[in-house]
């Protein structure tokens, strides 16, 4: 037996891949391990699109309610206030006041002001625009991102894809309650708004339509425990969620759960001017286009702090304190792409792919034994080691294993031992031709080498445009296929070299062609 | 053990003629039944919703089609057994964009009362996503094309490309005729597969050609068709054993990979027998169509080994401070 350097890389290769495949081999506490795709281990995955002009409406509608604001607290006296997705309209009653409107007006960002007599219209430039897009676009995953870590998940997968997806991964969800109740918040919109209720008209709404209220600069609202009641309150609201800080679970004074919110300074200031000119008068606590709560208001309310009671389960509730506290989404968002794979089909397909894996593998091992004996069996070593070698670099970059990714470890199984097959077959025919053993196999080696190493790059460039080009779990193939290939070069060509050149003492004085490379002569 | 040792020759060009008649009916075919029946693209590439129940019974499927006939979301549905009698499959064309009012949590509500059951998988793809994954896929394989073109083209000659390239399309095109054939459902499983056919069909013909190339060069200006020939009949052992082991592992999925890996094992299935034919009755041929000329190629060899030693003569001039 002679050591030489291939062998010493090959006894350092499966030193590697014993040392970083153990952990996922044997389930080891410590160690990086392989992570298992969605479709193996059961979970979640989204693509979210968001509808982001409906960003660009609330956009508006919010610089429709400082307008209010302002307009009011400076008493300039405004009509006809009103908004749609393109801008907002209303006239002024008292030209004198042009001048400090107009200042007022043109602090607001992105903002394109026509002044036509009296009538003044505002619009939104399309840079203004765009940005309100892709702040609505960066926000929902932010604001996703915070809720998904608060929901008590081991590692979500909050991500941008493209420019306008949003890819959510939710890995290890146990059941359907699980998994709605994740969805549930993450879709949730979370919007707060604080809305004066029209003590006018209150009285008629059951007979208007959401046209008359609109000329009103109304809009009916359904009340969230019974939808049969119906709210009329002002269009624009005092306050909107953006101004929110906090929001946590509390109990009422019959132990129901509620939330109470608190305000930042700006929001403390407008709620506590807004309470003390309307005391007497109703002030409707709106979520997500639903009226939880419409109290009097009887005094001036400062300190910036209020409470949301409504018909909730504590879970419900906590699921919506985190919503509110992560902030709304700006705009609604919506299912492009949705799998989701339930744990015991996950463990079922492992099964499959095992059996699968393990029947072919026993198949290859003992044909290769069979057909070329002892060069079979060495050749198995190789195949062996290749495996290792690819669980081991998986874990070690913590690389997904996907269902694909799992036919592309077994489909490695066959083509890893093309190598060695091309090897022998090349070894074979110098013997037949009367070769000595020692020069059959260095020249096998050699003529083998460049065939062997222009199939394998081909099938590497088609494994790299798989990745590139693929999505998902699809990847999962291209990356076992790749590893499988490059970890074959050096187990199958220098690995099993490595270990003829050790025994090369033995064939030489044994020169028994049958028991080593299973021919005759 | 040894299947094939062959003291000489064996003709395969001189049967080539055959073979491209019966390569040609192949592929000639495969288009018909591409045109007539067309492809059943899944969800994947078509968008729609796939719904998977488990019972723990066989599925009443009569009585689960009377009850989705209640909810219009199921229009158009269809229920499909799914490797074995008590799991199923929905299929929907339609969509719905909702994140919290999911089909999964419809379909649990609407087949109460049809027995124990579990819902095990559901795929919802947009439109838009399906169209792009198809844009996607479709890219992938022409782009894996053209990689090998030009890979190939750099390591042997362009006619050795062009009628690899040529096999690889005869491969791919009898594969997805194969799957309109017995209408198997398209899904990115099966572009994989489509994918690695490519790898694996061109992994053979390289493996010929290489034998080819070598015959080539070490050869006289001898007649083409016998060095093919002689470098087909060296290589078939390996060409065969290959296949065979390669044909175990997928055929061991096929049985046992379980329904999800079907399609893909299938595709393999007939892409691997396919590919493996090619290599000998395809591509090698076809270098003798397109004119492969053995005395140019010897020429241009020799013009390229004189360039090397100039470039060499000229470094080392420069080396030595001449230049």
């Amino acid at each position: 037996m002679k050591l030489n350097y291939r062998i010493v890389i090959f006894a350092v290769a499966i030193f590697f891949g014993l040392f970083f495949s153990a952990p996922s081999l044997f389930q080891m506490q410590d160690g990086k391990k392989i992570a298992l795709g969605l479709d193996l281990q059961g979970g979640l995955h989204m693509l979210l699109g968001v509808k982001t002009e409906e960003a660009v409406k609330s956009r508006i509608k919010s610089v429709a309610a400082s307008i209010k604001y302002f307009t009011e607290k400076k008493d300039i006296l405004i009509d006809g206030l009103s908004f749609d997705e393109n801008g907002i309209t209303f006239t002024l009653l008292d030209k004198d006041d042009v001048k400090t409107l107009q200042s007022f007006l043109h602090e607001i960002q992105g903002a394109v002001v026509v002044v036509v007599g009296e009538n003044i219209s505002l619009s939104l430039t399309n840079e203004e625009i765009a940005r309100t897009k892709e702040q609505a676009i960066s926000q929902a995953i932010e604001t996703i991102r915070n809720r998904l870590d608060q929901f008590g998940l081991a590692e979500p997968i909050v991500a941008r894809q493209g420019e306008e997806k949003i890819l959510v991964q939710l890995a290890g969800i146990k059941n359907a309650e699980d998994e709605q109740r994740a969805r549930e918040l993450i879709s949730r919109a979370a919007k707060l708004e604080l809305m004066a209720v029209d003590e006018e008209r209150a009285a008629r709404v059951g007979n208007m339509s959401a046209s008359d209220a609109a000329a009103y600069g109304d809009v009916i609202l359904e009340d969230a425990t019974n939808p049969n009641i119906k709210h009329l309150v002002r269009e624009i609201p005092v306050l909107d969620g953006g101004m929110l800080t906090d929001a946590n679970v509390g109990f009422d004074q019959n132990n129901r759960p509620l939330i109470s919110f608190s305000l930042n300074a700006e929001g403390a200031q407008i709620f506590g001017d807004f309470t003390g000119k309307s005391v007497g008068k109703r002030l409707a606590v709106v979520l997500d286009g639903k009226v939880y709560s419409a109290p009097v208001i009887n005094e001036r309310i400062g300190g910036g702090s209020g409470q949301i009671s409504g018909n909730y389960t504590v879970l419900e509730a906590k699921d919506l304190a985190i919503a509110l506290r992560s902030g709304s989404l700006m705009a609604p968002i919506y299912v492009m792409e949705k799998r989701s794979v339930g744990p015991s089909l996950g463990a079922d397909s492992i099964k499959a792919s095992m059996i699968a894996l393990l029947g072919g593998f026993g198949l290859v091992v003992v044909f290769m034994v069979v057909y070329y004996r002892m060069a079979g069996v060495i050749a198995n070593i190789a195949l062996f080691a290749n495996i290792l070698l690819i669980v081991a670099v998986m874990s070690l970059f913590g690389a997904t294993l996907t269902l694909p990714g799992m036919a592309g470890i077994v489909l490695t199984v066959g083509m890893a031992v093309d190598a060695n097959v091309i090897i022998s077959e090349r070894i074979r025919e110098l013997l037949h031709q009367g070769v000595s053993m020692h020069k059959a196999i260095e020249d096998g080696y050699s003529n083998a080498m460049r065939a062997i190493l222009d199939a394998n790059i081909t099938t590497l460039i088609a494994a790299v445009v798989l990745y590139a080009y693929g999505t998902g779990a699809i990847k999962g193939f291209a990356i076992t296929i790749s590893i499988g290939i490059l970890a074959s070069m050096l187990t199958a060509i220098l690995g099993t070299h490595g270990i003829y050149q050790m025994l090369e003492e033995k064939m030489k004085k044994s020169k028994n062609n049958l028991f080593w490379f299973g021919i005759r002569g | 053990m040894e299947f094939f040792r062959y003291t000489k020759t064996l003709g395969f060009m001189g049967k080539s003629k055959l073979a491209m008649f019966f390569s040609i009916a192949l592929v000639l075919s495969s288009f018909a039944i591409l045109a007539v029946k067309g492809l059943n693209y899944g969800v994947d590439f078509a968008g729609g919703t796939i719904v998977q129940v488990k019972y723990t019974a066989t599925a009443p499927i009569d009585a689960m089609r009377e009850k989705l006939k209640s909810n219009e979301i199921f229009e158009g549905a269809s229920i499909t057994e799914f490797g074995s009698s008590d799991e199923v499959v929905i299929r929907m064309r339609t969509t719905t964009g909702d994140v919290v009012v999911d089909v999964g949590d419809v379909t649990r509500e609407t087949l109460k009362g049809t027995g124990d059951f579990e819902v095990r998988r559901v795929d919802i793809v947009g439109p838009k996503v399906g169209s792009e994954l198809k844009e996607k896929g479709i890219m992938s394989l022409v782009l894996a094309i053209a990689g090998i073109l030009v890979y190939v083209a750099f390591r042997f000659e362009w006619r050795f490309a062009l009628a690899s390239v040529l096999a690889l399309v005869h491969d791919i095109s009898i594969a997805i005729g194969a799957i309109a054939l017995v209408g198997l459902e398209v899904n990115l499983d099966v572009l994989a597969a489509l994918l690695t056919i490519l790898g694996y069909s061109l992994n053979d013909t390289i493996i010929v050609f290489d034998r080819i190339r070598e015959g080539t060069v070490k050869g006289r200006d001898e007649e083409f068709a016998e060095v093919i020939d002689d470098s087909i009949t060296n290589t078939l052992s390996r060409t065969t054993l290959t296949s065979l082991t390669t044909l175990f592992v997928v055929f061991t999925l096929f049985v046992w990979g379980g329904e999800i890996i079907h399609a893909f094992a299938f595709t393999l299935l007939v892409g691997i027998t396919i590919g493996t034919y090619s290599s000998i009755f395809v591509a090698s041929p076809m270098l003798l169509l397109l004119g492969f000329d053995v005395k140019q190629y010897h020429i241009n060899l020799a013009e390229k080994a004189r360039r090397e030693t100039e470039k060499d003569k000229m470094r080392a001039q420069f080396e030595s401070g001449v230049m």
